[in-house]
C-alpha cells in the first residue's frame, strides 16, 4: 500500500433501517436471520400489485421533535437522526467546521414531499404549498440539514446514483478526505420511497416481487424462487476520518475505508450487463485503490436486489474480481432494497462483518440458483478467522453505476 | 365578534408552537419573530397562512413584512 497517502478510516457508524432505530438493533436482527418486511395497510395498497415493504421499525417522527420534523421530508428525517447517530458514535469530536464534511445522497430525494404537495396545489391553490416543499424535495436536502445541523462547511455535497448512491457518498468522502479537503466526513446515503406511485412504477418494469402472501420471505436474493426486489426505506450514515485525526484524538477506529471502485455499464438505463463486466471493473479497481490483493477479500456484501437476473450476474463478477473464496451476503433478503439508501446501510454491515468477524446469512435461501460460484453464506451467520482481512460492499444502480468500496480491518 | 388580545395572543403562541418549537408563552406582544423569536423568513409564510385560517384574517405579502413583532400581527387581526 502507498505509504505517501492518507488513511481514511471508519470511526462512527449510525442507521435507521426496517430492522431497527439504530445500527446496533439492526445488526442484532440481521444476525439472528430476522425479515424487516410487513404487509403494508396504507389505502393505496388495493390499487398496486405489490402490496409489502420494508417500513422503518421507528418512525422518525417519534425520533425529532415536530417543528423539526414538520420541516424535512421523510427521507431527511432518516438522514438527520442516522447523521447525529454516527456523529455521537465517533463521539462528537470538537473540530473547526472548514474541516468536515458531509456527502449524503439519496436516488429519488423528496417525492413524498413532491406527491402531497401536488396534492394540496391541486385542491386548495398554491398558497398552501408549504414554503418548506422546494427544501424538502431537492435531494441534496439532507446533505444540507446535516452540514447546517454539524456545522460542516467543508463542502456538502450529495451524490445521485440511483441504487448506488450511498456507496458512492461513502466513495466520495474518501477522496475528500483523501485529497486534504477535509478531516472528517459525514457520509452515506438516504431514502424514504414506499408510496403506491413508487410501487406502481417498479411493478411496471416488473421488477418487484409480488409475493404477497409472504412477505417475509420475498427477498431472496440467489435463490431458485426470487421473483423480485423488495422495497426498504431508511438511512445508513458513516463517519469517516484520517487515520492521523483519529489517532491524535484516540477515536474507536472500525475499519479502514481502504478504496473505492468505480465503472459504468453504457450499456442499458436499468438492466445490468449480462456479462458482469462492469460490476467485476468497480470490484477490481476498489481492490487496486486499496492495494491489496483478490485473495485478502474474505467477504463481499452483494448488491444482490432478489431480481432473477441481476443477482447471478453480480456471483459471476465476484467469482471474477474476487476468486471463489469470497463469503458472500445479501442483507437486503431482510431489509429489502433501501435504493438510495442501501450503499450506506450496507458498507455499514461491511464495516461491522470485518470489526465483529462475522457475516449475517443470507435468509430465505432455500434452494441456490445454479452455477454460483461464490461461498453463499446460509444458514447461520459465518465467522471470519484471520488478522488481516479485507471486504468489499457492491452497489449498482440504474443508470449503469457500479461502485464497489473496499474496507479492511485496522 | 371581534377577538380580544388575549385569544389572538393565545392561537398565535400556539401557532408559533406548533410550527416553530418556540414555547408558547416565549410568544408575547413585545417580541420580534426575527430577532427574539429566530423564526426565520419561510417559517413566517406558514404561521401568516396558519393564522388566515385560525383567524379568518388574509395577511398579503406586502403587509406580512411589515408585521416585525407580536403585537403588530394582533393588530392588524383586529384592525
Amino acid at each position: 500500500m502507498s505509504k505517501d497517502r492518507v488513511r481514511v478510516v471508519v470511526t462512527g457508524l449510525g442507521a435507521t433501517t426496517p430492522l431497527g432505530g439504530d445500527v446496533a438493533s439492526t445488526w442484532s436482527a440481521l444476525l439472528d436471520g430476522r425479515s424487516g418486511i410487513r404487509t403494508l395497510t396504507e389505502d393505496w395498497v388495493d390499487t398496486v400489485p405489490v402490496k409489502f415493504a420494508g417500513v422503518a421499525a421507528v418512525d422518525p417522527g417519534e425520533v425529532l421533535p415536530r417543528p423539526e420534523a414538520r420541516r424535512l421530508d421523510r427521507a431527511e428525517q432518516f438522514a438527520l437522526i442516522a447523521a447525529r447517530q454516527a456523529w455521537q458514535d465517533a463521539g462528537a469530536p470538537e473540530i473547526d467546521g472548514e474541516r468536515l464534511g458531509v456527502v449524503v445522497g439519496s436516488g429519488i430525494g423528496g417525492i413524498g414531499t413532491i406527491l402531497s404537495a401536488y396534492d394540496l396545489y391541486r385542491s386548495r391553490g398554491w398558497n398552501r404549498v408549504s414554503p418548506f416543499t422546494v427544501p424538502m424535495l431537492m435531494p441534496n436536502g439532507s446533505a444540507g440539514w446535516i452540514s447546517i445541523d454539524l456545522g460542516a462547511k467543508a463542502g456538502a455535497h450529495a451524490t445521485v446514483s440511483a441504487c448506488a448512491t450511498g456507496a458512492e457518498s461513502i466513495g466520495y468522502g474518501i477522496d475528500m478526505i483523501r485529497s486534504g479537503r477535509a478531516d472528517m466526513v459525514v457520509a452515506g446515503g438516504t431514502e424514504a420511497a414506499i408510496h403506491g406511485l413508487n410501487l406502481a412504477s417498479f411493478a411496471s418494469m416488473r421488477a418487484m416481487s409480488t409475493r404477497n402472501d409472504e412477505p417475509e420471505r420475498a427477498s431472496r436474493p440467489f435463490d431458485k424462487g426470487r421473483d423480485g426486489f423488495v422495497l426498504g426505506e431508511g438511512a445508513g450514515i458513516v463517519v469517516l476520518e484520517s487515520e492521523e485525526h483519529a489517532r491524535a484524538r484516540g477515536a474507536r477506529i472500525y475499519a479502514v475505508a481502504a478504496g473505492v471502485g468505480y465503472s459504468s455499464d453504457a450499456f442499458h438505463i436499468s438492466a445490468p450487463e449480462p456479462t458482469g463486466v462492469g460490476g467485476q471493473a468497480a470490484m477490481s479497481r476498489a481492490i487496486r485503490d486499496a492495494g491489496i490483493a483478490p485473495a485478502d477479500v474474505v467477504h463481499v456484501n452483494a448488491h444482490a436486489t432478489s431480481t432473477p437476473v441481476g443477482d447471478e450476474i453480480e456471483a459471476h463478477a465476484i467469482k471474477e474480481a474476487i476468486g471463489g473464496h469470497a463469503t458472500v451476503t445479501a442483507t437486503k433478503s431482510m431489509t429489502g432494497h433501501l435504493l438510495g439508501g442501501a450503499g450506506g446501510i450496507e458498507s455499514i454491515f461491511t464495516i461491522l462483518a470485518l470489526h465483529e468477524r462475522i457475516v449475517p446469512a443470507i435468509a430465505n435461501l432455500d434452494d441456490p440458483a445454479d452455477g454460483i460460484e461464490v461461498d453463499l453464506v446460509r444458514g447461520e451467520p459465518r465467522k471470519l478467522d484471520g488478522d488481516q482481512l479485507a471486504a468489499i460492499n457492491n452497489s449498482f444502480g440504474f443508470g449503469g453505476h457500479n461502485v464497489a468500496v473496499a474496507f479492511t480491518t485496522v | 365578534m371581534a377577538m380580544t388580545e388575549q385569544e389572538i395572543l393565545a392561537g398565535l403562541g400556539k401557532i408559533v408552537n406548533e410550527i416553530t418549537g418556540v414555547p408558547a408563552a416565549e410568544v408575547t406582544p413585545e417580541k420580534s419573530f426575527v430577532d427574539d423569536l429566530d423564526i426565520d423568513s419561510l417559517s413566517m409564510v406558514e404561521i401568516a397562512v396558519a393564522a388566515q385560517d385560525e383567524f379568518g384574517v388574509e395577511i398579503p405579502d406586502d403587509q406580512l413584512k411589515h408585521l416585525k413583532t407580536v403585537k403588530d400581527v394582533i393588530n392588524f387581526i383586529q384592525a
